[in-house]
């Protein structure tokens, strides 16, 4: 079948500003939305920019915004989208090319939570001991790719881009909650801050964009009731 | 173009497990960088789904020794039995130091890491399947890359991100450096370092159908190919007998660990007439054989007769969200089935490279047959050949290949750096480069010569020719085909001329790797007149361990392949007849 496109286009060597080109590709329906920005790449127009590398939904290289929302190219199928399909780069942080944006802000964000285990105790030879159960308070948190899809999908960060963001708070949850880390309170100092997790207004964006299907905005919940219980 | 210049004792080029774990260690005792064309945590590595072996015991009795034969015989006997040791008999601190730096793995109810079968491991030398890989549900490479990036980030090392290295300095066979491309300017680098670690991972591009990432396109093997560095035992590449049909996106074993079976167009269990004791446990060569034997006598399901199905109907709901939820997400988003409900159509798909940059267990590289060490460079993980893996790489050995090599790689360079005095590099080392991507750029173009033309061919060819099995006739048609492709190679151009995200340019520079990786693919392949672990060859279908118990080096030698070999180290496991 035939497959309207209109991609945003912005090429910092010769456009002052972004503008829409469309393509009629055809395209089968089971085919992803990644595979469309191939075809245009391989036989229509070699410059167009976007990452990509596992083409499975597993290495977080392709948010991008398709029809409003974002996703991941990789993992959109062809029939799930209406047409004509809109694609343009994920929001708030500065587009260098085409569809690939500036991630230095969004990394820094995410090593600002110390997003590692902190625990000075010996741990002996063997492995430390985890309950399944205390394993399991933390698997949901564990599962993040850092591609960038909740933090830009947020109200407040596009408002206020010193706000650490969904994908930071998720990342120090994922320590805060392990059992074995000892520097929860550390953490949670850095996201009692103004520009931390109580920046949040639940807009449920952010939830609604990961492609891991994490609880984003109730991970952020947790850690604001724990910010509470530090003094 | 403008030339950056840095200055560095050492560098690492790939930032998946190997090269994350190689800084780690060497980071602490030298001025280090990490280059990588993709984000750390992008790497393939992540994508790595059922498990990491250890001989930990924590189900049942275990130790590593039956670890080691396992692996020996699953490479068909073709590893070097005393790497193959230090790779079993490391791999227990191993997963324990991954757990104290914070790896989430699975828990059994006592608290212990959780362990699963896995094909082709097995408890006392064949007895039954054992309970070897440490697994964290069925993500276990995001766990280990993230773990890793994590650690590294404590410990403040530098990172390169999105600079893709194009060209290493070797003078008087001495390193001095490497030379890379900052993706979002087109900048070119030059990075003054006199140990440099390759860790650049798999080719499976080479294929049409592959588990693996577009970014993997052999860089690492293909820089020092170009430089006259041998790659070994090229024509060992394994295809995993369970990749989404088409697609190729991989399901893993972990499927069959937790009891998910093959079963053809008429729902039979065929693997129990290939490997009677351990079925569908069996090695992946020999299943993946097993299909593709199948598919052509008719067996296969579908219309056109070409796939098989793998059956987790009777695993249960719970088994299945707590232990593989992610493949089983990969098969609703991309097919659009249930696997509680229906069995899964697979086929086989182009998965890892057993061989690569030849390498000592120190992750030196070697620049010859004879083992001769090339100061100063090294490899591990998927890019090098120790060899642990030897012609067919038992599931879950991989991950553990990059964490125990990665660390002996970086061991190495501060052995290294701390015997030997900064060299410098001159400012005009990029010359070379610089001069052939101007050459890139000035071309016009021509959509006949486009990457996308070139690669494709290359892909479907390789996939009709150089797959599961071969036969003289199917590899001399694949070289010419080769050269042909190659001739177009000459004249490649590409339509993007700018400076920032080129990535057509880049493409074109891959594309001569892939390139590369196919021709010493197929001249090893054609060389090799025996069948053993994942070279089968229709034409010479006994493995011969009179004449080839060996390994083949493939050199660089105009535009064809010449080839050299190098004895097998045999230890404690005489080569038997392998039957499962
Ligand atoms: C889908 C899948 C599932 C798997 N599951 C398992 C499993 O369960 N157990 C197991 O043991 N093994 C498994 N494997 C195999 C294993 O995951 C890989 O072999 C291993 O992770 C490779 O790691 P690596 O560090 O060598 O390379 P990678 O993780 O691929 O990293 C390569 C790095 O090199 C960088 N790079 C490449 N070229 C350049 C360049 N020119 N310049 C700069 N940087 C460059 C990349 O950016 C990247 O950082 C699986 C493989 C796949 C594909
Ligand atoms: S929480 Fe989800 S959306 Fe946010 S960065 Fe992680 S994987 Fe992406
Ligand atoms: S390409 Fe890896 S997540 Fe889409």
């Amino acid at each position: 079948m035939d497959v309207k496109v209109n991609i945003l286009r912005y090429n910092p060597e010769t456009d002052r500003k972004g503008h829409w080109e469309e393509y009629i590709l055809k395209a089968d329906p089971d085919e992803r939305i990644l595979d469309l920005l191939h075809k245009v790449k391989w036989f229509d127009d070699g410059s167009l920019a976007f990452r990509r590398s596992c083409a499975h939904g597993v290495c977080g290289s392709d948010a991008m915004v398709v029809n409003g929302e974002n996703m991941l190219a990789c993992q959109v199928l062809v029939k799930e989208v209406s047409t004509p399909i809109k694609i343009e780069p994920i929001r708030g942080l500065p587009v260098i090319k085409d569809l690939v944006v500036n991630m230095d802000s969004f990394f820094d964000s995410y090593k600002k939570v110390m997003p590692y285990l902190i625990n000075d105790d010996e741990p002996g030879e063997r492995e430390r001991l985890q309950s399944p159960e205390d394993r399991d308070r933390f698997e949901d948190t564990t599962k993040c790719i850092l591609c960038a899809a909740c933090t830009t999908s947020c109200p407040v960060f596009w408002t206020a881009d010193t706000y650490v963001g969904p994908a930071a708070i998720v990342n120090a949850h994922r320590f805060v909650f392990d059992s074995r880390d000892n520097a929860s309170k550390q953490r949670l100092e850095i996201l009692k801050d103004v520009d931390g997790a109580f920046r949040c207004r639940t807009a449920f964006n952010c939830t609604s964009a990961c492609p891991r299907g994490i609880q984003v905005t109730k991970a952020i919940e947790d850690v604001k009731r724990e910010t509470l219980t530090i003094n | 173009m403008k030339v950056v210049k840095h200055s560095f004792d050492g560098v690492i080029v790939g930032a998946g497990g190997a090269g994350l774990r190689a800084a780690i260690e060497a980071a602490p005792h030298m001025k280090l960088a990490v280059i990588t064309k993709l984000y750390p945590t992008r790497s393939h590595t992540g994508a790595a789904q059922g498990g990491m072996s250890a001989a930990l015991a924590n189900v049942e009795e275990d130790n590593w020794n039956w670890h080691a034969f396992d692996t020996v015989k699953g490479s068909d006997y073709l590893a070097d039995q005393p790497a193959v040791d230090i790779l079993c008999k490391e791999a227990i601190d191993s997963v324990v130091e991954l757990e104290h730096w914070g790896l989430p793995f699975s828990r059994l109810e006592s608290g212990k890491i959780a362990q699963r079968r896995f094909g082709g491991h097995t408890v006392r030398e064949g007895e039954a399947p054992a309970f070897r890989a440490c697994y964290a549900a069925d993500r276990t490479g995001h766990m280990i890359l993230q773990t890793l990036y994590q650690k590294c980030v404590s410990m403040g090392v530098t990172f390169f991100d999105e600079f893709q290295v194009l060209d290493i300095k070797i003078d008087d066979g001495v390193c001095k450096g490497v030379i890379a491309y900052e993706i979002a300017t087109g900048d070119i680098h030059i990075f003054e370092a006199r140990a440099v670690t390759f860790a650049t991972g798999g080719f499976g591009k080479i294929y049409k159908v592959s588990s693996n990432a577009h970014s993997l396109t052999g860089d690492g093997p293909g820089i020092l190919y170009q430089k006259g560095i041998p790659l070994e035992d090229m024509e060992f590449y394994q295809f995993h007998p369970t990749g989404i049909y088409r697609l190729g996106i991989l399901l893993s074993e972990a499927a069959r660990g937790e009891g998910g079976i093959l079963r053809n167009k008429d729902g039979e269990r065929f693997m129990e007439r290939y490997a009677p004791s351990i079925k569908d446990l069996a090695p992946r060569d020999m299943v993946s054989r097993a299909i593709a034997t199948e598919i052509s006598e008719g067996n296969g399901a579908g219309p056109n007769n070409d796939f098989v199905y793998l059956d987790l109907t009777h695993l249960g709901a719970e088994t299945i969200k707590q232990k593989l939820p992610d493949i089983t997400d990969f098969v609703r988003t991309y097919v659009k089935i249930e696997p509680i409900n229906e069995p899964i159509p697979v086929q086989p798909t182009a998965h890892y490279a057993m061989g690569g940059i030849p390498t000592d267990v120190n992750a030196r590289v070697l620049s010859d047959a004879t083992g001769t060490v090339l100061p100063g460079v090294y490899s591990a993980g998927e890019s090098a050949c120790v060899s642990v893996h030897g012609a067919n790489r038992l599931g879950t050995n991989s991950l553990l290949d990059i964490v125990v090599f990665g660390k002996r790689a970086g061991q190495s360079m501060v052995d290294y750096v701390s015997s030997t005095k900064p060299m410098p590099l001159s400012d005009n080392a990029a010359e070379d480069l610089t001069n052939k991507i101007e050459n890139l750029m000035e071309k016009n173009h021509n959509p006949e010569f486009s990457v996308p033309r070139i690669r494709e061919e290359l892909q479907d060819s390789m996939e009709e020719n150089a797959k599961i099995f071969r036969s003289e006739d199917s590899l001399e048609k694949q070289t010419k085909i080769l050269s042909n492709l190659r001739d177009r190679y000459q004249n490649v151009t590409i339509s993007d001329k700018g400076k920032v995200f080129n990535t057509e340019l880049l493409e074109a520079i891959e594309l001569e790797y892939l390139l590369d990786m196919s021709d010493t693919t197929v001249a090893s392949a054609l060389h090799r007149k025996e069948s053993r672990g994942a070279h089968s060859r229709v034409d010479h279908v006994e493995r011969d361990d009179k004449n080839w118990l060996k390994h083949s080096f493939a050199f660089k030698n105009g535009d064809s392949v010449k080839l050299e070999y190098k004895d097998v180290e045999l230890g404690n496991y005489e080569p038997k007849e392998r039957k499962y």
